[in-house]
């Protein structure tokens, strides 16, 4: 170890004015970022905003273009090797052999980890247990539903018990139920105190699994912090009523003054805090008066985020 | 363990990888390596071999027209193995799979070498295997014990150039079609623009400069001498010549392509 160089920091990430550029497309304008040891970090975007590119760059596979990064301590570029030997990526897209059996792939890796050979069957088949890939050992992927090939991806990057994991969108595709189980790995490995760097374009998951936030935008982030201190910037929470004409609507408005009326829509926005509280309150200011067509609950999302630490939505600023 | 051990490991790992990938597609191999070079000869010999044999004339030296394709078919096997070769390099390179490769502390070169090691073993197995059915179909080689070590050996080396060459190509090219499109003129073009099925001096003017002095002929004619216990001169050295120049050309290439993709 290179006392001089590695530094006594008890950041995992250390990250100051990252700069990137494809052409004369600006990707990333100077990305500062902290990553705390033991945390998980989400960086929440939309397509396009930079997600994928800081995850490239700090996990050696791109290079930036100006700025500098410690990862585990060792500097990104001088000690390139050092950072590559204690992380592990699962990227975006598949990095499974698409030739090789499950067991094959995760025995592969741990042949270019260096791994002994009877350390590397233990790991792999401790790996295949632990996310129920056992069954699908024997087979190549091209059998394997989505969430199957993810958890193949992400054992893989286990094999070598990487200290920081960077996970780039790693439930984007899956269904609710595989996706629950990706939340369930995930919090097991931070249990265990491995770091992990996810990046997302949902809220909900950000706020499931993060302890920080940072949202990103044009290569920008625009809001940093935890989800709670996030959510309290975002007045997208409301309870939604529907009525079946305007003179309904023009009642239920009476009754509830600070909601906001939408007379093309028929409907009534009132501002929700947290908890059932103000619901059963709007439901018993309505009363029996008025007929309610439909009721339902909005939570923030993306867009909201967006809109509160942009001042526009996500979709026009994507495009 | 010293950076040298890491290095033939990780490429005997990635070797290892390309091995069982030919296992798993061993059919589409038999009929790409081997079927379509006998497919290849059963054509010129019986079908084209009788007029093709007699214009010879005195270069056949009286032996049947097969004894004089053999060595063609030969190096047409051999360049055959470009296109598998590209498009696997292709496919990792396209893939997410290099992505982790990188991102490991895996000695870099490893990937292009196990590619490379599997192409050549691909290559030399069906070169065995074509001139065992070409035994079977009648040809008869007069090489000594010591020409046939030759003859291995410019295939061997004949195999390594093209295999560097074909990495190179599945690495500059952006799809996994377009890697095989582009090994069509080294896998098919230059075989018949040299002297693998008639000898080169019968060709029109314009043709017959280039065929007699691209690097296929060399190869073709040495194999064909050795092979038929004509005397080769110093056309094996040029043959091997042009090998090491290709070789280095397609390793540069392929190195550099590999940083940049």
């Amino acid at each position: 170890m290179n006392a001089v160089i590695k530094q006594q920091t008890d950041a995992a990430v250390s990250a100051t004015a990252l700069r990137k550029s494809y052409g004369k497309k600006v990707v990333l304008d100077g990305v500062d970022l902290t990553i705390g040891k033991g945390q998980v970090f989400a960086l929440l975007g939309p397509n396009g905003a930079g997600k994928t590119t800081i995850v490239r760059i700090l996990s050696t596979l791109i290079p930036a273009e100006a700025g500098t990064a410690t990862v585990m301590g060792y500097d990104l570029r001088a000690e390139a090797g050092a950072v590559r030997g204690v992380i592990g990526v699962t990227g975006q897209f598949s990095s499974v052999d698409d030739l090789l059996t499950g067991e094959e792939n995760l025995l592969l890796v741990g042949r270019l980890l260096h791994l002994p050979a009877s350390e590397r069957q233990a790991r792999a088949s401790e790996l295949l247990e632990r996310f129920e890939l056992f069954e699908a050992a024997r087979h190549t992927p091209a059998t394997y539903s989505g969430g199957m090939k993810r958890r193949l991806d992400l054992a893989m990057t286990l094999m070598g018990q990487p200290r920081l994991i960077f996970l780039d969108e790693p439930t984007t595709g899956l269904d609710p139920r595989s996706r629950q189980t990706m939340w369930q790995i995930i919090r097991e490995l931070v249990h265990e105190g491995v770091t992990i760097l996810l990046t997302t374009q949902y809220l909900e998951e950000a706020d499931h699994l993060a302890d920080r936030i940072a949202v990103l935008d044009h290569g920008r982030i625009v809001a940093e912090g935890t989800p709670e201190e996030l959510k309290r910037r975002i007045p997208g929470a409301h309870i939604r009523l529907r009525f079946a004409d305007s003179a309904s609507l023009a009642e239920a408005a009476r009754l509830i003054p600070e909601g906001t009326r939408d007379d093309e829509e028929l409907e009534l926005r009132v501002p929700n805090e947290r908890g059932i509280r103000p619901l059963r309150d709007v439901v018993a200011r309505i009363g029996d008066h008025v007929a309610v067509e439909d009721l339902s609950i909005h939570t923030p999302d993306l867009d909201d985020v967006f809109f509160a630490v942009t001042g526009s939505a996500s979709k026009d600023k994507s495009q | 363990m010293s950076a040298l051990t890491f290095a033939a490991q990780d490429s005997a790992t990635m070797l290892w990888r390309e091995i069982k990938h030919s296992i798993r597609l061993l059919r589409l191999l038999i009929v790409s390596a081997i079927l379509v070079p006998v497919v290849m000869l059963l054509l010129f010999d019986y079908i084209l071999g009788g007029t093709l044999g007699h214009g010879l004339g005195d270069v056949a030296r009286g032996a049947p027209y097969i004894d004089y394709l053999v060595p063609g078919i030969l190096v047409m096997t051999i360049a055959g193995g470009c296109g598998p070769t590209a498009i696997n390099v292709s496919m990792d390179i396209t893939g997410g799979f290099v992505d982790r490769i990188r991102a490991m502390a895996v000695v870099r070169g490893a990937l292009l070498a196990g590619h490379v090691g599997v192409s050549v073993l691909r290559m030399l197995v069906a070169s065995a295997a074509v001139t065992a059915v070409a035994l079977l179909l009648g040809f008869r080689p007069k090489a000594s014990v010591g020409d046939w070590f030759a003859v291995v050996g410019i295939v061997a080396a004949f195999s390594f150039a093209l295999a560097w060459l074909s990495a190179a190509i599945g690495l500059v090219t952006k799809s996994v079609a377009g890697a095989n499109g582009s090994t069509l003129p080294l896998s098919f073009l230059l075989p018949f623009l040299s002297s693998t099925f008639v000898p080169a001096d019968s060709m029109p003017v314009g043709v017959r400069w280039f065929a007699a002095n691209q690097p296929f002929t060399p190869v073709v004619d040495s194999l064909r001498g050795l092979l038929t216990g004509a005397p080769v001169g110093s056309t094996p050295y040029l043959a091997l010549a042009w090998c090491a120049a290709i070789a280095l050309v397609g390793y540069l290439w392929a190195q550099a392509a590999f940083r940049r993709a």
